[in-house]
């Protein structure tokens, strides 16, 4: 399986929204390969036909049905805001992005 | 080279919110609208520990689309999580469908200028909507996460469009049929439904796709229209240029009657799907199946086979009535009460449809002219109590005052006057008191029409025109008619 | 009044149902200990005196107007802190969730509370249940009561040694990977994984979510059953959560004191191998020689994939992680940063901050194995995996009732003995991990104290909703063997 180089370490975070500094890439690079080298090991096994294991319970989905509860107020929902204007929650100004649904504007 | 040696692809992706009570996967309201941030829980919001729960409406609404579209109904599907960062998205996941959607292929059908189209589907799956960011001025941005959780179905189609017409066709069937069943109101102004297209140019003949663009943010049937035509225009000049078209997305700015490319820092997303740990392999079984199939409505295109052969409307008025559900039911209570077909289809078209703001309002219950009504005048012209003029001047008025045509005939003395002696009389008086014109209407034919004038005024405008007419083609002789 | 030191949920809350003692008094001495002896151990993210007095109050109140006040009436409990509280700040003992106050409360603890149980406050944990021990806290470690130089495991240390150390009669854990057995066996307490969805994950922070599994710690066998019959239970709010109807727990984990005869116990080969402390091999066949004598058949058992389990772990656990730690991005909760200028900058430089070296790790490995060309090689080749490794206990249960193993291969180890090496780390859950995987429970028990007086850990696992052989078996051990009263020093100033 493919090995792991500081410059696709920062690809990911930048995939997962990491700032990471550099002297923290290099240790990652190293631990990440460590893992990966380990994790080879489940190359030995044969799994052809196995199905995967994506739950840990035998159940089907259940289903509630269509009733609205209570919301949380307007200020429990913003209680919790590190920054806040009002009843919306605030971020820095977006730029629409490509591949994220539309946007008012 | 022109546009016309280009062969249009299309592909479009709709979004449908379902009208269920409370969100896809927790209990606050689903309801579009409210303050921001009042309509949210723990879950919908993202916040740590919080678990989603299936909403059992949404699946069955998703369900119910899939029959009505012809689609194979998996009977055991699966939810994934979708990985991107966006303000409005709390989780920083979406909870969608990926390798195993609820149904699978289909088409949806629908007419373009009188001929059947079928565009197949490749797949409807469910999924949560995002909250909603609001751009501010001062460098900030607000968000609202009142729509995060809103059931979604998402309507994949193959690329088997060609024009930014039959497109916007394609998407007002899709409305149709969501409205048809039910399950959502579509109401594209309001976003809740939603479509992209995805848009390329190849060289007629060619069999290679050529390079798309994804097109977001039309949010009526005319932006699709529009959007897509200046987008086929757009690359259209890029290819006669001898240049590539770009992948990218492109944002629709009606304003300014433009796409705009969304510029992004990650030029290739990479969603990391995996199946949601949190919700186990949703089954629908076929008894369920059977239940929903046996419970769908008349569907638009049945009803348009209907219409255009046992009812025998023309193609064009029985496209107009089942465009929309609210429409074809309308229609059909008129006929149940006793009008006969094409001018219940008449009168419905030229004037109901031309005064109710919204014909998705013509179910309510407070219509100025509900179903009954317009029945009861469509005979009264039929009888020929009533004239078509005068008939349109009593339906303006049942429709500002409320009252029934039987009122209205009847207190203002308007009934017409279809008595064929108390007309011939009159007939005979008019004919004999212009016996020039007599003389002149054997070379003039068309002057029955300066004898039948003189007969309705002497009427009062009630006297029926086609019993005038034939009194006095009987008496002004053979030449004038 | 009785002596908290070492006393026993069940005792304490019968006492304050007979109206011997009032909830109030015992909790007031737990905080008084609580006061004197977690500043050097480091139990405590939060002690919350006021709400734990007025519950207490409540509880002699409903006692005093012959209300019943519950079977857990006055039991002074711990809460890992990846447990949501309303009103109670709740931070995964992470920086990122600093100031985090849940407006909703965790099933589990919601039925704690209402079966009478008092919270004395938050209890330390490895950041998001990551680690082995508890040295991945934002809040600085928990130390072993037993030795202040060792580490108390993970990740819920904080739980296992505030119960050996009698700052709470008993708490709530969360195991993954053997984030309750682990520490329990380390610190010398008993810890129970139940069945998967046995109790509900929800308002229960997740880190994996298909591996999460809440449950108790207590000083007895019974007191984790007594526990554990009150988190447990269907729960609405979690797709996954088991319609079964909850076991009885406490009676079979009494009923073990009857012998176990007719219980055909498996030991696997495949769990005593290179690797193992000689103390812990020793001690855990002199428990399972034990068990024989209470009437238990013992019987070798093979689960031929356990060499692949930790791997198949890792690719789970991390893929798990880091989707469900990307909502922790400054916007609705938590940590922000002060400058960001887009709102790219705001997620990575919020999260850059906020996170801890170990859940970063477990972020960037599983954004690696999810990634489109990589997800059948690992992430998919993992899920296989765990199906095979699932499909072994079950082969396994076809000959015997429960399979009996150490919990930890070594006793504590010193602090920073493993933590510059996160694979060391990692392979610190070698006989846990497979249980996860399973879903399946499984109970560690104090079977013994090494030379230099560190407690080692005898591991029952049952099949799937097999709670109660759990219980028993382990009930058997404690009734013939006084290894549970063993009780670390008091460390007074």
């Amino acid at each position: 399986m493919a090995r792991i180089g500081p410059e696709e370490v920062r690809e990911l975070a930048t995939l997962a929204r990491l700032q990471l500094s550099e002297e923290e890439v290099a240790r990652m690079t190293g631990d990440l390969a460590a893992i990966l080298d380990y994790v080879d090991a489940l190359r030995a096994l044969d799994t052809t036909d196995v199905e995967p294991m994506t739950h840990a319970v035998p159940f089907d989905c259940p289903l509630r049905a269509d009733r609205v509860a209570p919301s949380l107020s307007v200020e429990e929902a913003l209680a919790n805001a590190p920054r806040r204007e009002g009843s919306f929650f605030e971020v820095p100004r977006i730029v629409p992005v490509a591949g994220a649904p539309e946007d008012e504007s | 080279m022109s546009v016309n040696d280009y062969e249009v692809v299309i592909g479009l992706e709709v979004h449908v919110q379902l009208a269920t009570r409370s969100k896809i996967f927790s209990w606050s309201s689903a309801a579009f609208g409210g303050d921001p941030n009042s309509h949210t829980d723990p879950v919908c919001l993202g916040l740590p520990g919080t678990l989603p729960v299936l909403n059992r409406a949404a699946v069955d609404s998703a369900v119910r689309l899939g029959l009505a579209a012809g689609c194979t109904i998996r009977t055991r599907c699966r939810f994934a999580r979708k990985h991107f960062f966006y303000a409005d998205l709390p989780k920083g996941f979406q909870i969608s469908q990926f390798d195993e959607p609820i149904c699978d292929g289909g088409a949806i059908k629908f007419r373009l200028h009188g001929e059947l189209r079928s565009v197949a589907l490749t797949r409807i799956h469910l999924e949560e909507d995002t909250g909603k960011n609001i751009h501010a001025a001062a460098g900030v941005s607000f968000v609202d996460y009142n729509r995060a959780g809103v059931p979604l179905c998402e309507i994949v189609s193959e690329p088997d469009i060609r024009s930014a017409e039959e497109a916007a066709e394609y998407v007002r069937a899709v409305r149709a049929l969501v409205r048809y069943l039910g399950i959502g109101d579509g109401n594209m102004e309001e976003g809740s439904l939603r479509c992209d297209a995805n848009v390329s140019l190849r060289i007629r003949g060619a069999a290679a796709y050529g390079t798309k663009a994804e097109i977001k943010n039309m949010n009526s049937f005319k932006n699709v229209r529009d959007a897509i035509e200046h987008e086929i225009k757009r690359q259209a000049t890029i290819l006669d240029r001898g240049e590539r078209v770009a992948q990218e997305t492109r944002l629709w700015d009606p304003a300014r009657g433009v796409t705009q490319s969304m510029r992004s820092k990650e030029s290739a997303h990479d969603y990391r799907y995996f199946p949601e740990p949190d919700l186990p392999p949703l089954v629908v079984t076929e008894a369920e199946l059977a239940a929903f199939r046996g419970s769908l409505p008349e569907l638009p295109e049945d009803r348009f086979a209907r219409y255009t052969g046992s009812v025998g409307l023309s193609p064009q008025d029985a496209g107009v009535l089942v465009a929309d559900h609210e429409i074809a039911s309308y229609f059909d209570a008129v006929v149940s009460a006793g009008a006969p077909p094409k001018r219940a289809a008449n009168w419905l078209i030229n004037e109901v449809l031309a005064r109710a703001a919204d014909p998705r309002r013509l179910g309510d219950a407070d219509l100025p002219v509900p179903p009954p009504a317009l029945a009861e005048l469509v005979k009264l012209v039929e009888d020929g109590t009533l004239s078509g003029k005068l008939a349109k001047d009593v339906f303006a008025r049942m429709w500002t005052e409320r009252r029934t045509a039987g009122e209205i005939v009847k207190a203002e003395g308007l009934a017409q006057v279809s008595d064929s002696s108390a007309l011939e009389a009159i007939c005979q008086r008019i004919v004999a008191a212009h016996p020039e014109e007599v003389a002149r209407v054997h070379n003039n034919p068309k002057l029955i029409g300066f004898f039948v004038g003189a007969v309705m005024k002497e009427t009062g405008g009630k006297g029926n025109p086609k019993a005038i007419n034939d009194i006095l083609r009987r008496l002004l002789g053979p030449a004038s008619s | 009044m009785i002596d908290v030191r070492g006393a026993s949920a069940v005792a304490l809350a019968d006492g304050v149902r007979a109206g011997k003692w009032r909830a109030r008094d015992v909790v007031d001495r737990y905080l008084d200990r609580i006061a004197r002896l977690d500043p050097a151990l480091g139990c405590y993210l939060l002690v919350d005196a006021a709400g734990a007095r007025r519950q207490a109050d409540a509880v002699d109140a409903a006692q005093k107007a012959g209300r019943d006040p519950g079977p857990l009436a006055g039991v002074p409990l711990g809460i890992k802190d990846i447990f949501c509280t309303r009103g109670v700040e709740t931070t995964c003992a992470s920086k990122i969730l600093r100031g985090f106050v849940p407006p909703y409360e965790s099933t589990a603890t919601t039925r704690l509370g209402a079966a009478g149980a008092v919270s004395l406050g938050k209890l330390n944990m490895d950041e998001f249940a990551m680690g082995s021990s508890t040295e991945n806290s934002s809040a600085g470690p928990t130390r072993n009561p037993w030795s202040p130089a060792h580490v108390p495991g993970g990740s819920s240390g904080g739980s296992a040694a505030a119960v050996a150390a009698s700052l709470c009669a008993g708490a709530t854990g969360t195991d993954t990977g053997g984030s309750i057995r682990q520490p329990a066996a380390l610190c010398g307490v008993v810890g129970m994984k139940p069945t998967y969805g046995r109790v509900s994950r929800y308002g229960v922070i997740a880190f994996a979510s298909s591996l999460d599994h809440p449950g108790p710690f207590g000083r007895t066998v019974e007191d984790a059953a007594a526990l554990l019959e009150v988190m447990a239970g269907p729960d609405p709010l979690d797709a996954t959560s088991i319609p079964q109807p909850v076991g009885a727990y406490r009676q079979a984990a009494r009923a073990g004191a009857a012998g176990l005869a007719g219980v055909r116990l498996g030991v696997p080969t495949e769990y005593f191998q290179a690797g193992m402390d000689p103390e812990v091999e020793t001690s855990v066949r002199a428990a399972i020689d034990e068990l024989a004598r209470a009437g238990a058949k013992i019987v070798p058992v093979s689960l031929p994939h356990t060499k692949y389990a930790i791997a198949t772990y890792y690719l789970i656990c991390t893929a798990e992680a880091s989707s469900n730690l990307a909502r922790f991005d400054g916007v609705r909760y938590g940590h922000r940063t002060a400058q960001a200028r887009s709102l790219d900058e705001l997620y990575a430089k919020t999260r850059g901050e906020g996170f801890g070296a170990e859940p970063k790790r477990r972020i960037m490995l599983g954004a690696y194995v999810l990634r489109a060309g990589y997800y059948e090689a690992y992430y998919g080749k993992a899920l296989r995996a765990r199906r095979k490794i699932a499909d072994d206990f079950s082969a396994a249960f076809a000959g015997c009732d429960a399979i009996v193993t150490p919990t930890s291969p070594v006793p504590a180890f010193k602090f920073g003995e493993r933590s510059a090496d996160p694979l060391q780390m990692y392979l610190a859950d070698v006989y846990t991990v497979a249980p996860d995987l399973a879903g399946i429970p499984a109970l560690s028990q104090p079977c013994g104290l090494t030379r230099a007086g560190l407690p080692i850990g005898l591991q029952t696992i049952g099949p799937a909703l097999g709670e109660e052989i759990c219980f028993r078996v382990a009930g058997a051990f404690e009734a013939r063997t006084d290894w549970h009263q063993q009780l670390p020093p008091d460390a007074a100033p």
